[in-house]
């Protein structure tokens, strides 16, 4: 692989962008894989970027029923933070975050990342009780996040309406290194760094089924034919339940639509991303100038990539409250991703029934952030049947009710 | 916009006069069950991709609990129906398969 530099861009700008290579490699299906990865959205791929990283497995394939980063990768909000309440999550979130900063360089690929400040406005009593409370959690966990008050909220986005008579600002949850990153960029980049590796990532190729044999996995069927491997990672976030059927087993999982929307871009105007959880809405300015707006998930099963519009109304509505300069804005583009939903609203990395099957799903509405850290941990649980950062996530936490629950840390959709 | 008729009191009912329910015909465990049992009730769920029965109560208007058929792929609604039934009703299941021939209740 050549390597992306500024030298290269001076070579290739004498010689008409002739000598670009193509960023990878999409062979025919080999017979046999020693790690089957379904799903090359950013956690597939991450994972499998670390299966060979960190742990020397490289006869690997990743499978895509569509498009390389095609599913919730490319539908997020682009949103990177780890405030989170709970220990578990707080370890993988910021494992998540701190790889962030230098992915760029680890995979020479240009991911954006800008850690402009997240901050999580407290617009009711129980929220500046709960984000004191995660603050205090953060120190202890050492997540460098920090309690503000109202004026220094509106010193770091100035168009914020902090004494609105329906949503006050009455301060907020601020953790300067979080940010956003180009989330088509993270996806694109891991893909390029496996076929670097030798590995095949093989798109447009539905799994239709898994292949056991005693009670372990012993291949895939697919629309290109049966593929034999060892170990099988299901990272399809939305689509976990269908891919847990086929595998013979049950997830505690529903899938809702989650949806999002972007303004017409504009001059910059906010240079932090700004949640606001009580009324379901969080806004961002990408480096275009859109105004990235995030709104609920649906209360009902969906697997339809589409919103609804009342959701739309009740995030604009608050989100103009809390920021009146927007209300003339035109909305360019809305969508909606499928995510996955686990009732303690935490994700689940595990071992799975089936022997040599392993699943890593349930990220619900905030995958994004965790990619690199849910792959580091998925990949060291697939090579070696354990991960410190994934063991708290396992299946059976259910069963057990060791729940990891952020339903409440967090709010709302996070 | 999804919109629902409710069986009770038969109006059109859009989502936000809705309030969602999750699945119906859940079949309870309760104390002396098996792990395995009690696990599956609470936390386990099919999560299927096509048609669908759910709970929804008309949240803002009469106040009661309903069932639906909806489908989760495309958000074709088959029907609905009383909530006083632990299955779904040979009414609703022919109303689904006079549109999809080829399902069957698993």
């Amino acid at each position: 692989m050549r390597r992306y530099s500024a030298f290269a861009i001076a070579r290739e700008a004498m010689r008409h962008h002739s000598g670009w290579d193509r960023a990878w490699r999409s062979p025919a299906p080999k017979a046999r894989y020693d790690a089957i990865i379904v799903g090359a959205g950013g956690h597939g791929l991450a994972t499998a970027y670390y299966l060979g990283k960190n742990h020397g497995i490289r006869n690997v394939a990743v499978i895509e029923k569509g498009w390389l980063g095609g599913g919730n990768t490319g539908r997020n909000t682009t949103i990177i933070r780890s405030n989170y309440l709970q220990d578990p999550s707080a370890a993988i979130y910021e494992k998540a975050r701190s790889l962030y900063e230098t992915l760029s360089q680890d995979l020479n690929y240009n991911i954006m990342f800008s850690p402009r400040g997240v901050m999580m406005l407290a617009q009711t009593e129980h929220e500046i009780r709960g984000y004191q409370r995660t603050a205090h959690a953060n120190a202890l966990q050492g997540v460098a996040t920090e309690y503000i008050s109202p004026r220094r909220v509106k010193e770091l986005c100035p168009i914020i309406n902090i004494d609105g008579p329906r949503y006050p600002v009455l301060g907020a949850l601020w953790q300067p290194r979080g940010g956003t990153a180009r989330h088509d960029a993270v996806a694109w980049g891991y893909a390029r760094a496996c076929s670097d590796m030798g590995m095949d990532i093989i798109q447009q190729t539905e799994v239709t089924g898994v292949r056991r044999e005693g009670g372990r996995v012993v291949g895939v069927d697919t629309t290109r034919g049966t593929i034999a491997c060892d170990k099988l990672g299901i990272v399809v976030a939305g689509h976990s339940g269908v891919m847990a059927e086929r595998a013979g087993f049950r997830l505690p999982i529903e899938s809702v639509a989650l949806q999002a929307l972007v303004s017409e871009p504009i001059k910059p105007v906010m240079d932090v991303v700004v949640m606001a959880n009580t009324v379901h809405g969080y806004m961002s300015q990408s480096d275009k100038g859109e105004m990235v707006i995030g709104g609920g998930a649906d209360g009902y099963n969906n697997y339809t990539q589409r919103g609804s519009f009342h959701h739309v109304e009740e995030t604009v509505r608050a989100l103009v409250e809390t920021f009146p300069m927007i209300s003339r804005l035109k909305m360019l583009r809305w969508w909606g991703g499928i995510v996955d939903m686990t009732g303690d609203r935490s994700p689940i990395i595990s071992k799975t029934p089936v022997d040599g099957v392993f699943v890593n799903c349930g990220w619900g509405t905030g995958g994004f952030k965790a990619i690199p850290g849910s792959g580091w941990a998925m990949a060291e649980l697939m090579a070696k049947g354990q991960s410190p950062l994934a063991d708290a996530f396992s299946l059976d936490r259910f069963r057990e009710g060791r729940f990891i629950d952020e339903s409440v840390a967090a709010g709302v959709a996070h | 916009m999804l919109t629902l008729t409710c069986p009770y009191c038969g109006i059109a009912a859009c989502e936000t006069e809705l309030a969602p329910g999750g699945e119906a015909h859940l079949k309870r465990f309760g104390p002396g069950s098996s792990d395995d049992d009690f696990e599956g009730y609470l936390f386990l769920r099919p999560n299927v991709k096509g048609v669908h029965f759910e709970r929804w109560r008309h949240a803002m208007g009469c106040g009661k609990w309903f069932l639906a058929a909806r489908c989760t792929a495309t958000l074709e609604v088959f029907g609905t129906y009383s909530a006083q039934t632990p299955e779904p009703t040979a009414e609703i299941i022919a109303a689904i398969r006079a549109k999809r021939p080829d399902w069957s209740l698993t």
